[in-house]
């Protein structure tokens, strides 16, 4: 489809309207939105800053509030905000425009709400082609708000270049905070609510907690910053460890986490290239075919069908 | 997912200096029950504010709930920046505390497309979003 190059040389040259809909195709995928994502040439110097935490943590009103202050650093930002969808009906309110109120009108700005359609991790399937369907447009910044996380929703880490951990004082003691999961991937902690007495134990726990992980010296030290949108605090810092970290990746391009990162869009790609000619396949109607019948064992007809497609002959 | 069959995306807004969200609420949770994808965006926004969001967040609806009485000024305004905006073919409807001979000036003169008083269902709503995306895609395609 040449709409495709198209709409990406649109994008490109800063449209934001093209923009807009391509996002809504990367959203629908199909093969337009793999046409689309083959023409769109991200931007090297893109960053990607994945703001993760527990539901209610306050992400939405830190993601905003570190956004007004790293617009006033002169760098545009692109914004992310995903919402749950409705198991019921797929359906889904996205609400993170309403904290995101004093960014609205910015042209620096441009925000998008998407929906996770259902997928666990805290980000939506589509996340890593818009992603870089913002930075193709030339957003300096890409903010990645994630539907609010639990403790091993760590799939953020997969997409975001920094892992911004958003912790509220007192949700539970240091055992909380030694398991493994979204901690272990957090390149920054921001304890939000920081204008609570209670944010002084919280601070203290995490940052005694990030010196016993971090034994490695070559090793990028996770900053822990007090923040409060209330009392207006700590945003200044915390946008100097965020922008700070970037920096660091920059000079250890070869580390763990870009490495891991890597295998995972890897897979990705194989992903779905895999399921799209395996779906164009007749080995592929075979098995709908058979996937309705009673008492129907889904993992043995998934190997039936991989046995039967290995046996085809592949078109090039 | 084609074109026809993607989830509807509303944008649901209130114009203006206006507190009363519950109406708006209820239809944000009304809409996403009906299986779309409804973008709330909250209090006290003003007309560019939300044809801004709309271009961003590429939406099929705008709806605006209003009980303000300031209807007949910020909902053409809002019409006028959405076609100045390329967004002509966004489905606008309003609903709030609109008089009868308003909501037709409003429908025939200032481009918004449908105007839901008191005693609306939700079904009804939802029923005519239904057919005037499906009408605007098919014009699309």
């Amino acid at each position: 489809m040449s709409d495709g190059s198209a709409r990406a040389q649109a994008i490109h040259a800063g449209d934001r309207r093209a923009l807009a809909q391509a996002l809504t195709l990367i959203e629908r995928g199909g093969p337009a939105a793999k046409a689309l994502r083959r023409s769109l040439v991200p931007r090297a110097q893109t960053r990607v800053i994945g703001i993760t935490g527990a539901p209610g943590a306050g992400k939405s009103t830190l993601t905003t509030a570190l956004a007004l202050h790293i617009r006033t650093r002169g760098l545009t930002i692109g914004i992310l905000a995903i919402d749950p969808s409705s198991p019921l009906s797929g359906g889904a309110i996205l609400g993170d425009r309403i904290r995101m109120y004093d960014l609205a009108g910015d042209s620096g700005v441009f925000i998008r709400s998407m929906a996770n359609r259902g997928r666990y991790g805290g980000i939506a399937g589509a996340t890593a082609d818009a992603i870089r369907a913002l930075s193709a447009a030339g957003y300096d910044i890409i903010m990645l708000e994630t539907v609010g996380a639990g403790q091993s929703d760590v799939a953020v880490a997969d997409v975001a270049d920094t892992v911004l951990l958003v912790e509220s004082p007192g949700m539970g003691d240091e055992v909380q905070s030694i398991k493994a999961g979204l901690l272990e991937v957090a390149d920054v902690i921001a304890v939000s609510k920081s204008d609570r007495q209670d944010a002084n134990a919280t601070l203290q726990q995490l940052r005694a907690l990030v010196q016993m992980q971090h034994a490695d010296s070559d090793a990028w030290t996770v900053p822990v910053c007090g923040v409060s949108a209330i009392a207006n605090t700590g945003i200044t810092a915390l946008a100097d460890a965020v922008l700070a970290h970037g920096e660091w990746l920059a000079m250890h391009p070869a580390g763990p986490r870009q490495r891991r990162r890597r295998i995972v869009a890897l897979q990705r790609a194989l992903e779905i290239l895999l399921l799209e000619s395996l779906s164009l396949s007749p080995v592929w109607q075979d098995a709908l075919a058979t996937l309705d019948q009673p008492n129907c064992d889904i993992e043995a007809l998934a190997e039936q069908l991989l046995t039967n497609w290995r046996a085809t002959p592949q078109p090039n | 997912m084609n074109d026809a069959s993607a989830p509807i995306r509303v944008l649901v807004a209130k114009p203006g200096l206006d507190g009363h969200d519950r109406g708006a609420k209820v239809i944000a949770r009304a809409l996403r029950d009906a299986g779309m994808d409804v973008i709330y965006t909250g209090l006290g926004l003003t007309p560019h504010m939300i044809v801004e969001a709309a271009l961003q967040e590429d939406v099929d609806v705008v709806g605006l709930s209003i009980l303000s009485g300031a209807h007949m000024t910020l909902l053409p305004r809002v019409t006028q920046a959405l076609d100045a905006a390329g967004l002509a073919d966004c489905v606008v409807v309003a609903g709030g505390i609109i008089p009868v001979d308003d909501a037709e000036i409003l429908k025939t003169t200032h481009g918004v497309d449908a105007v839901f008083g008191p005693g609306t269902t939700t079904d009804e709503i939802i029923t005519f979003i239904r057919s005037a995306v499906a009408a605007v895609r098919a014009g699309r395609a």
